[in-house]
């Protein structure tokens, strides 16, 4: 047993000591009207102690305390408050230049990917003093990252994407727990986040066995995958051109608009329907089950390297904005479905 | 201190010849009772059960958690621990527990009426609950189940292999009972008040009550309706929360906690309403801010409705939302706040004796004031992102439920135990069985707080070394609470037998339920009492509360 207890995890990140402040702050709150009602009580207690030939003086209230007693934890509540959840926004964004990480998470394993094709299992090697992007999805349950040193937490949704930020302060390695109960082995669900110094953190990539960047190896699948027969950027093109698509907006059939972010790639790739872009029609077949998480990771890093992303209204990324004849919609089906290998509408069948 | 003049009493009390408890002998009289009263008992009975036996999982959880290894239990084993802790501690003891218990055997007294609203759906609602009880043991003897109390989908619909369903069910039907508990309170509360008892001159702990009674009626209908979801899910295979069947697993933290978060003041206001009729009575003062008190209940009983997704910060909603609903959860303390307040300056030119329930009271007061402003630490975002899902929120939670709650239970079965039994438990004893459980409840949570900020996940069965030490504090600590526990319920089945006769009102209590005898006769009161004067007229000890 250590005994000599700490009351604070280590402050290795940039939030920790903005997140300790609050607490710090919060303590203080606590102790100070924890203390005065203890106090209080106490007070009134020897003070005012049942005594023969003294009777209690009756009072019914004072309508000026009720006010001073809501209005000022209310003010109080307030600061913290506001205090607290510009904390939480800066903490939600990721800063422009952030390192990417990839994770997943599954049942009772943490998998992750650096964009240089690195991968890691129950490990985080990231450098200090550059903010690191992790985005996490889940392979099962709902799991959630947590490194309590650099006091974050993001829980791990199947089918979803999340993702945390942080910037390391310091070289060191750290906690990474699974804050989300997950079954059986969730308490052996844990790992170590390694910090190391830019040059230490450049080596350790050099040194990893990495075939090929995510990028590359996305690209590798994009072909096998038969993406590239109808996202290019021809006149013969059946799906939109996918170059600078990412964090674009985009016009969907339903005139909607939404952004092509990691979610809306993923979506589109895994129930294509869901979400189709105008001027296109509702052909392409499902990748569900053909192509598994960290391969969704490598085929999206490709997809952002295509191209830079461009500033402008809402496109519906189609390089000849020509409408599908009706005819030739009927005969791209008909390819499709001799092509076809799994089922349309894959949701909620297996 | 010493000074017990209401055990003290003058002339000899003798219990009256005919009660609810000796009106009618054998297993039928009870149970086919419709007397709240008898039904109140029952309920004692059967939540004292569930609490004992949700007290032993949390001290193997307690004894695992000795060591860092998971070494005296399987995982699977610990998980099952846990859930079943939570469980019946939550669904099977916490939210009847006053209610059921205390409130259906005083809501009638404190109201001057002769029973419930509806007797028969009473007596219906203990068969329900034993009915879900019945299944909770079933998944229990089964083998139990692992899905945590709260069931997160898609582990809980798609992956566990325990008995979910029965579980489910089981509590699908116990929320039945407390919804028919919370109707029964509000019609009887709206139709049935004795003359001149104004809303304005209901005792606080009937207000406390009705507003719980809103919440039951309004919140369980969709922890049924999530139950079903689930259920369907886990056993058609219909898509609602797991993705692999087109489903959104976040919907189910929505759906569930739009009814768990308000049922946490179903547990604790009832709880806030024996601690308002235990500080006036013992500091022989009208209570301060009588209507802050009482519209801070209805207050509490609203705000809670709309602040779910603060258990939901990390899991990713959205920012603006996470905005809303931090701020709102800010909000709903402020009742509460005022509430400790009041009961502080209630106290103020009091005339104070430290019986037995006003310790467990301002033992309330005290815990429930850290529980309470540790959940300001939760509710502030970018604070909760850190101690969201560790120790820190089982050291809440625990603060609230079982400092505050719990405590207020046990501080109202003591002040009111004479009203039930017609005797008087050893005073002696009682004083320290509160002050023994004050003790061993802070040792066993108060680490759990730090344990939480130095980052301890919960629900952890292994945990790394150096979380070691404050976790065999809160292991110590326990066992001293379970001393506290066990010795009340060994003094208060001795004092039905050898307990001194209480009399009506052993504390000169004000409220119509001490103008009855102690045990009070099935019909409650002789005559209909007509109520003339404000509740907590304490300070005229001649003035009569009630003109027959």
């Amino acid at each position: 047993m250590q005994f000599n207890v700490p009351f604070f995890p280590e402050q290795a990140s940039t939030a920790a000591k903005q997140v300790d402040y609050i607490y710090l702050f919060l303590v203080a709150i606590t102790a100070f009207f924890s203390l005065l009602i203890a106090a209080l009580i106490l007070y009134f207690i020897i003070k005012y102690k049942e005594t023969p030939g003294r009777k209690a003086e009756q009072i019914h209230g004072s309508m000026l305390l009720e006010i001073t007693w809501s209005v000022i934890p209310l003010g109080i509540s307030l600061i913290i408050f506001v205090w607290a959840a510009w904390l939480y926004v800066h903490m939600q964004r990721a800063p422009a230049n952030s390192l990417e990480v990839y994770g997943v998470a599954k049942q009772w394993m943490w998998k992750f990917q650096h964009s240089g094709g690195q991968r890691e299992i129950n490990a985080l090697h990231v450098p200090v003093g550059r903010p690191v992007k992790v985005t996490l999805i889940s392979q099962d349950v709902i799991h959630s990252m947590f490194v309590p040193e650099f006091r974050t937490k993001v829980d791990v949704l199947p089918n979803r994407y999340t993702s945390l930020w942080f910037e390391a302060t310091k070289p060191g390695t750290y906690h990474l727990f699974c804050s989300q109960y997950c079954g059986t082995k969730h308490s052996a669900m844990i790992g170590q986040v390694i910090a190391m110094t830019p040059e230490d953190f450049e080596n350790w990539l050099a040194s990893g066995k990495a075939e090929g960047s995510s990028a590359s190896n996305g690209e590798k699948l994009f072909q096998q995958l038969g993406c590239v027969t109808c996202h290019r950027a021809d006149s013969a093109a059946r799906g939109p051109n996918l170059m600078g698509l990412y964090g674009r907006p985009v016009k969907l059939t339903d005139g909607r608009t939404v952004l092509a972010d990691d979610n809306y790639i993923r979506e589109s790739i895994l129930v294509p329907n869901a979400k189709v872009v105008s001027g296109f029609q509702p052909i392409m077949p499902t990748f569900q089950g053909m192509i598994s998480e960290e391969d969704l990771f490598q085929v999206m890093n490709y997809i952002k390297s295509m191209g830079d992303q461009q500033q402008g209204g809402p496109l519906n990324n189609r390089s000849y904005p020509d409408q599908i004849r009706e005819n030739e919609l009927r005969h791209i089906q008909e390819q499709m479905k001799q092509q076809e290998t799994t089922p349309q509408k894959p949701a909620g069948k297996k | 201190m010493s000074t017990v003049n209401q055990v003290a009493i003058p002339k000899v009390e003798v219990m009256p010849e005919k009660h609810y408890l000796n009106d009618n002998y054998g297993i039928r009289s009870w149970l086919l009772t419709k007397d709240h009263k008898r039904i109140a008992v029952l309920y004692l009975f059967t939540i004292t059960f569930f609490f004992f036996l949700g007290g032993l999982f949390a001290a193997l959880i307690r004894l695992e958690l000795l060591t860092p290894q998971g070494d005296l239990f399987q995982s699977d084993t610990y998980n099952k621990l846990f859930t079943m802790h939570g469980v019946n501690m939550i669904f099977f003891f916490l939210i009847p527990s006053v209610p059921a218990v205390l409130g259906n055997f005083l809501v009638p007294l404190m109201v001057g009426a002769k029973d419930l609203a509806f007797p028969k759906i009473n007596l219906l609602s203990w068969y329900i609950f034993i009915a879900g009880a019945a299944f909770a043991l079933a998944a229990l003897v089964s083998g139990g189940v692992d899905t945590g109390w709260t069931f997160y989908t898609p582990l809980s619909s798609g992956f566990l292999k325990t008995p979910v369903v029965v579980l489910g069910v089981g509590i699908l039907i116990a929320g039945f009972a407390s919804i028919f508990t919370g109707l029964n309170f509000i019609v009887t509360v709206h139709r049935m008040r004795a003359p001149g008892l104004t809303w304005g001159r209901l005792p606080l702990f009937v207000w406390a009550n009705y507003a719980a009674s809103l919440i039951m009626v309004l919140g369980t209908p969709v922890l049924a309706i999530t139950l079903i979801l689930l259920v369907l899910e886990r056993g058609f295979h219909i898509g609602i929360f797991d993705p692999k069947l087109g489903g959104d697993p976040v919907l189910f933290q929505h759906m569930f906690w739009f009814y768990s978060h308000p049922a946490v003041y179903i547990m604790i206001l009832p709880g806030m309403g024996v601690i308002s009729e235990i500080i006036t009575c013992f500091s022989r003062k009208r209570v301060f801010g009588y209507t802050f008190i009482a519209f801070s209940s209805i207050a509490i009983a609203v705000f809670g409705f709309v602040v779910w997704a603060h258990h939901m910060f990390v899991a990713g909603i959205s920012t603006y939302s996470a905005l809303v609903f931090s701020l709102l959860s800010f909000a709903v303390a402020i009742p509460s706040a005022v509430k400790v307040f009041n009961w502080t300056a209630t106290m103020y030119k009091g005339s104070v004796t430290l019986s037995t329930p006003m310790l467990y009271a301002l033992g309330f007061i005290g815990l429930f004031t850290i529980g309470g402003l540790t959940g300001l630490f939760l509710a502030a975002l970018g604070l909760d992102i850190h101690v969201h899902d560790t120790y820190f929120v089982v050291a809440h939670f625990h603060y609230v439920m079982v400092g505050g709650m719990v405590m207020a239970y046990l501080g109202g079965l003591h002040f009111w135990w004479p009203k039930m039994t017609g005797r008087l438990y050893p005073e002696a004893w009682a004083k320290m069985a509160a002050l023994i459980t004050f003790i061993g409840f802070n040792l066993t949570f108060f680490p759990q707080f730090i344990l939480g900020y130095l980052g301890m996940p919960r629900r952890y069965h292994a945990y790394p070394e150096e979380f070691q030490v404050l976790n065999v504090l809160s292991s110590a600590g326990a066992s001293v609470l379970a001393v506290g526990f066990i010795l009340p319920l060994i003094y208060f089945l001795y004092s039905l037998r050898y307990g001194q006769v209480a009399g009506n009102n052993p504390w000169k209590a004000t409220g119509l339920e001490w103008e009855t005898t102690s045990p009070p006769p099935t019909h409650n009161f002789e005559e209909t009492p007509i109520v003339t004067c404000d509740p907590y007229n304490y300070g005229d000890d001649e003035e009569v509360h009630v003109v027959k």
